[in-house]
């Protein structure tokens, strides 16, 4: 059915950033602004939630122009759900940003970039339009240029030729798959190429276009050989931006792959071994990559890239079972991804380094915050009955029943060795004495010279995204039920269908 | 005019992905200038190009009688340039600041600073 309040989550991020922009140079102002902001955002993604999960998935046609040539909006469940996540996660950075992002980036716009990222985020997850999904993702990349070279120290300038190189590239193909697709189905929305593309004979032709949007959003999603971007990148923007990337920037990849490989390019056994083969081989380099690294940040970097492909095995073996448990990873991936990059901050506050070597010592020091990252850091590996757990049963099931032993092996191999890298992570950030070695270029106040506010804003965040990750994993059931509705929705897009183009998709 | 765009847009990839290849930072710019504009290119060509016939429909019919040049590339392109443009503006502006901070154009230089990290 036709609604306009699903254009709200991307009209209020939009307004929130417009509204920073009169508060220019007003640091104080800008904080509050931006948290009271997301916190509305978060309340109106929790309504849109619980009135898309109850009464189905809801259309807008934009200018009112009728389906198939128009822009359409859809908030079917899986969207609205990646929207309700982004708010979290947005919700979470704005707080975490307020205690930890230095006023002069602040005073170069760093609150309205970072609203109009949400914004980008939220218009890419409700758009029904292929184009108009190339222009979210233009707008997501842009924003998140500014905000990863925002600073212009030296190792972030570095980093940001690699990432904007990247993204231009993967743009330009991505382009280039959308103007084949519309030469050879003469349509842009998604529900309608569905039937369209179906319909061709030339599936050479179809399976070509399939692996440039493969490649596109393959490097923004960070999947096997075209990964390399993001261990360079991630380590160096402020940690308040690298939660916001680690969490949603390369889910945003990977809910599009995940969207157009079940609605529109169904994987035929070509498709579909390929998948297999790079969601096996990403579990693997992943997992090797985090293994030899000794920057804290960049061994997460490499667990994001290893932890892709187990979204990408759920899309690969492509059953019911397989699709429930890629989207609860995906549920809990953007949480605790979001979560672990805010505690590396922590870390980094109070320590100063993001080294193994210069770290230690931080359960004699904070006991009870040890406690929490604990359980953050658990929740990453996945250990019982934490959230990282549910959908790896799934994903386990799945691959016993289509009998792809080798993913088997891969999950297998991938959890062991993040198991590996988290323990190695605990025992030298926590139960290691100090080494005591003295930071230079030391320019913030250790953590306990902070004041009580300030404290209060940094640890906030982690509580928040704790308590939602405890509720993910204790509370399993629920978001159970709502991974395989989204499961059942990807698997079955007639309903997709039928509401983007009204009852026309009924003649067979 | 449809093999000719065909052989000018393989020029435009081909070239692209030479310059992206080269090491030094204007000339991966300069690179995905032309793969931007290749695909451009891409999109006009492959929306069936048709001369002399707009679409618009005369006074004295209600619909369209003959074929007619599809709108719906020209807006795509026009979409494409815009967003290409800021972008591309934007990544001047890197690679000039770049330069300045890191004291060099070749990227290879660079990636090996950032090992040394």
């Amino acid at each position: 059915m036709t609604d306009i309040s699903i254009v709200l989550p991307v009209l209020l991020p939009l307004m929130i950033a417009i509204f920073l922009l009169f508060f220019w140079g007003k640091v104080q102002s800008q904080k509050w602004i931006s948290i009271l902001g997301s916190l509305a955002v978060l309340g109106y993604s929790i309504w849109l939630f619980a009135k898309v999960y109850s009464g189905g998935l809801l259309t807008m046609q934009a200018g009112n122009w009728e389906a198939p040539f128009g822009i359409t909006l859809v908030a079917d469940v899986f969207s609205v759900t990646m929207i309700l996540l982004t708010s979290i996660a947005g919700l979470a950075v704005s707080i975490f940003s307020a205690a930890s992002i230095s006023s002069s980036r602040i005073r170069f716009g760093y609150f309205p970039i970072l609203h109009l990222l949400l914004m980008g985020l939220n218009g890419a997850f409700l758009t029904g339009d292929i184009f108009n999904l190339y222009v979210w993702f233009e707008i997501i990349i842009i924003a998140s240029f500014v905000l990863m070279t925002l600073g212009s120290e030296k190792s972030q300038l570095e980093s940001a030729v690699n990432y904007v190189v990247m993204n231009l590239l993967a743009s330009v193909i991505f382009l280039t798959a959308i103007a084949i697709l519309y030469g050879i189905a003469g349509t842009l929305n998604m529900a309608d190429l569905s039937i369209k593309v179906a319909e061709i004979e030339n599936r050479g032709l179809v399976n070509v276009t399939a692996l440039l949007f493969f490649v596109g959003f393959g490097i923004k999603s960070a999947v096997f050989p075209l990964y390399f971007w993001l261990p360079s990148s991630y380590h160096t923007p402020p940690s308040a931006v690298a939660a916001i990337f680690g969490g949603l920037l390369t889910k945003v990849g990977v809910y599009a792959l995940l969207r157009v490989f079940t609605l529109i390019f169904i994987p035929d056994s070509f498709l579909s071994t390929l998948l297999l083969a790079v969601a096996a081989l990403t579990l693997i380099t992943g997992a090797f990559g985090a293994l030899i690294q000794s920057n804290v940040r960049k061994m997460i970097s490499y667990l994001i890239v290893c932890h892709i492909g187990f979204m990408m095995a759920g899309l690969a073996m492509y059953t019911d079972t397989a699709l429930t448990g890629a989207a609860f990873y995906l549920i809990h991936d953007v949480i605790v991804k979001t979560n672990v990059f805010i505690l590396l901050g922590i870390v980094f506050i109070m320590y100063g380094s993001f080294k193994l070597p210069e770290l230690g010592g931080l359960y004699a020091d904070y006991p009870k915050l040890a406690i929490v990252m604990a359980l953050v850091l658990f929740s990453l590996v996945g250990i019982p009955p934490l959230s990282g757990f549910w959908p790896k049963l799934f994903l386990f099931e799945a691959a016993f029943d289509t009998e792809s032993y080798i993913m088997i092996g891969a999950l297998i191999f991938a959890s062991f060795i993040t198991l590996v890298v988290i323990a190695k992570l605990w025992s030298q950030i926590f139960w290691k004495a100090n080494p005591k070695i003295v930071v230079v270029n030391r320019q913030l106040p250790s953590f306990m010279e902070l004041s009580w506010s300030k404290r209060a804003l940094l640890i906030t965040p982690l509580l928040l995204l704790t308590a939602v990750s405890l509720y993910i994993g204790l509370g399993a059931e629920n978001i159970v039920k709502l991974s395989s509705q989204i499961a059942n929705d990807l698997m079955d897009p007639s309903a997709y269908i039928e509401a983007v183009l009204g009852t026309k998709s009924q003649t067979p | 005019m449809e093999l000719l765009l065909a052989i000018v847009i393989g020029i435009l990839y081909a070239a692209g992905i030479y310059m992206m290849l080269r090491r030094s930072l204007v000339k991966l710019i300069i690179g995905l200038i032309l793969l931007g504009n290749g695909a451009n290119m891409l999109i006009f060509l492959l929306g069936r190009i048709k001369k002399g016939s707009p679409p618009i429909i005369p006074d004295s019919s209600s619909v369209f009688i003959e074929a007619y040049a599809d709108p719906i590339p020209q807006a795509l392109i026009l979409t494409a340039i815009v967003i290409s443009f800021g972008l591309q503006a934007f990544a001047i502006v890197l690679i000039k600041r770049v330069y300045q901070v890191v004291g060099t154009d070749d990227l290879d230089k660079i990636n090996n600073m950032e090992e040394t990290l």
